[in-house]
């Protein structure tokens, strides 16, 4: 379980970024926080793994203070995925880039073999697998780094805008890669901006706005407030602002996500009929 | 119309773009990134170029500022012509003075200490006089609306901030052709939505040419005259946001709108749709005709 309790933080210029975070993520949870530019998410799960540490308040990783453990030893359990690749992708190939950890870590050859290419396969980037991870399109470099994260299988993943220049596809490839892994207990934590997505994987919604948690619900409770979505510089999904623009013909407003609005509206066209 | 201004309308000067047959393979790259493509888009049109990732956008892009073949070395074969300039012959500080680049990360575009000194180095570096600068970066940040962030530096200000500053350094070089690389894909939505509004604004009011590369087609389809979808390196579909929208787009990774996505499934299953739309006000307004009693 990841915990944050009363969690302050503040830069060394002095601006409080998170002021007084409680929060609890259970095990296997799938939570995507979002908010807007400058919310304080990124802040937020950079305390996951204890890259950053609470001025004031604590962060409980399974039970333990990160102020206890080093980095090193929390990312065995917690992977961060970074927003930007190239702030983590340094090898020449991309097989080395992604098997780095595990030489790390201290596998042996046979392992890092299998775990690698595995990875490779699953996230769609086996005929890379010799290319630098430079001479790829910024979507695939984003796969790569997240190909080198999710290799030494951590307990908790931590994904800071997976869907950055993904296509529609990739974006399906990712939602249900994500839900294999909370099928397979894990925990997976997204920091997003894209609503869109979010209707499509309904996870637990945990809404910042100026380093507070303004709202903590379900994504179809969440999205569809348009108060919220506005005060978190968030647009809705476009099937919610299109129930609600139809709002007095009778129609459910908690609809976010295509193929919930088209049974909606196909019950209402066969009333009318 | 009179024949002469028939004659006008038809003639290849109007093209602010004209990509004819143009391959390109990256140095040590096996396969081209862009193959055989030839397309060619008027002056002031609003044109989104969008496709799975690594089709291609960002190639067909570089080459449209000369970054490709002056900067990304490799094998390039057909024309590029870009206000009238061949992009071989054409050095890059001649091609920037017609084609302004905007990056995906503003990060990497912005340098100076203050907003103010980033876009007022373009001009500076055309040689334009103290007064001219001045003018063109007083009128850059107004119309990008970020004058009251002048004296700030680009990285205290938030990421939506940071992209107008970018557009308003490329737009005080004054040029007739704007090639935005995903702009919004680091801003939050409203962020995205209102830089995509400046964009517009830039196509309608000053008639400058717009290519925008981007995946958040809901967001965009408003705006663009048209749409060129991409695949493995060639053009596929090219038209209107309605006519390009289609079961081919959705299976290579096109990201359709979902408002378009739902009425083509709402029409499979026998719902009146006299046009398909591409906004949730379109869509709204065709639903309630089929839905009001």
């Amino acid at each position: 379980m990841i915990k944050t309790e009363m969690l302050h933080f503040a830069y060394p210029t002095g601006d409080e970024v998170l002021k007084g975070i409680d929060l609890e993520i259970e095990d296997s949870e799938f939570v995507a926080i979002m908010g807007e530019n400058g919310a304080g998410k990124t802040t937020l799960i950079k305390h996951f793994n204890g890259l950053n540490k609470p001025t004031k308040g604590r962060v409980l990783i399974d039970g333990v203070d990160t102020r206890k453990r080093s980095v090193a030893s929390i990312s065995r359990d917690v992977g961060l995925v970074f927003q930007n690749p190239d702030h983590q992708l340094f090898c020449e190939t991309v097989k080395e880039e992604v098997s780095f950890s595990l030489k790390n870590f201290g596998y042996d050859e046979a392992t890092i073999e299998r775990r690698t290419n595995s990875i490779l396969e699953t996230l769609d980037l086996s005929e890379y697998c010799d290319s630098s991870p430079f001479t790829l399109s910024g979507g695939e470099r984003k796969r790569v780094a997240l190909a080198s994260v999710l290799v030494w299988n951590p307990k908790h993943v931590v994904l800071d805008e997976p869907t950055i220049g993904q296509d529609y596809l990739q974006k399906d490839r990712l939602r249900n890669f994500i839900l294999q892994l909370v099928s397979q207990r894990k925990t997976v934590i997204m920091v997003t901006h894209d609503v869109e997505f979010v209707a499509e994987c309904k996870p637990r919604v945990l809404l910042l706005s100026r380093g507070n948690v303004v709202a903590d619900g379900p994504a179809h409770k969440i999205l569809s407030d348009d108060g919220l979505a506005n005060q978190c510089s968030l647009i809705r999904p476009q099937m919610s602002s299109l129930m609600s623009s139809l709002k007095d013909l009778g129609l459910a407003q908690d609809v976010i996500d295509v193929y919930t609005a088209r049974s909606c509206l196909l019950e209402a066209f066969r009333k009318v009929r | 119309m009179s024949r002469s201004a028939l004659v006008l309308e038809m003639t290849p000067r109007l093209a602010a773009i004209d990509v004819n047959n143009l391959t390109f393979t990256y140095l040590g790259s096996q396969k081209p990134s862009v193959a055989n493509v030839t397309f060619s888009i008027n002056r002031g049109q609003f044109v989104v170029l969008t496709g799975p990732s690594g089709c291609g956008k960002t190639s067909v892009c570089r080459c449209l500022n000369g970054l490709i073949p002056h900067f990304y070395s490799g094998e390039l074969h057909g024309d590029v012509v870009v206000c009238g300039l061949d992009i071989r012959q054409c050095p890059t500080s001649e091609l920037s003075k017609k084609v302004g680049f905007v990056f995906q990360n503003p990060e990497n575009q912005l340098f100076s200490l203050s907003v103010e000194r980033d876009v007022a180095f373009g001009p500076e570096n055309l040689g334009l006089s103290r007064a001219e600068t001045r003018e063109r970066v007083e009128w850059a940040l107004q119309v990008t609306g970020i004058s009251s962030l002048r004296h700030r530096a680009p990285y205290e200000v938030s990421g939506g901030q940071q992209q107008r500053a970018a557009i308003a350094a490329v737009l005080a070089m004054k040029p007739e052709v704007m090639v935005l690389d995903e702009p919004t894909s680091f801003l939050d939505p409203r962020s995205a939505a209102e830089i995509l509004k400046v964009v517009h604004s830039l196509n309608r009011q000053m008639g400058i040419t717009i290519v925008l590369v981007e995946h958040r087609l809901d967001l965009a389809s408003q705006y663009a005259d048209r749409i060129i979808i991409m695949d493995a390196g060639k053009v596929i579909l090219d038209g209107k946001p309605s006519e390009v929208y289609n079961e081919r787009a959705r299976l290579i990774g096109v990201g359709i709108p979902r408002i378009t996505f739902l009425a083509q499934l709402l029409q499979k299953e026998g719902m009146p749709f006299p046009t398909i739309p591409v906004t949730v006000e379109e869509a709204s307004s065709l639903l309630r005709r089929s839905l009001g009693s």
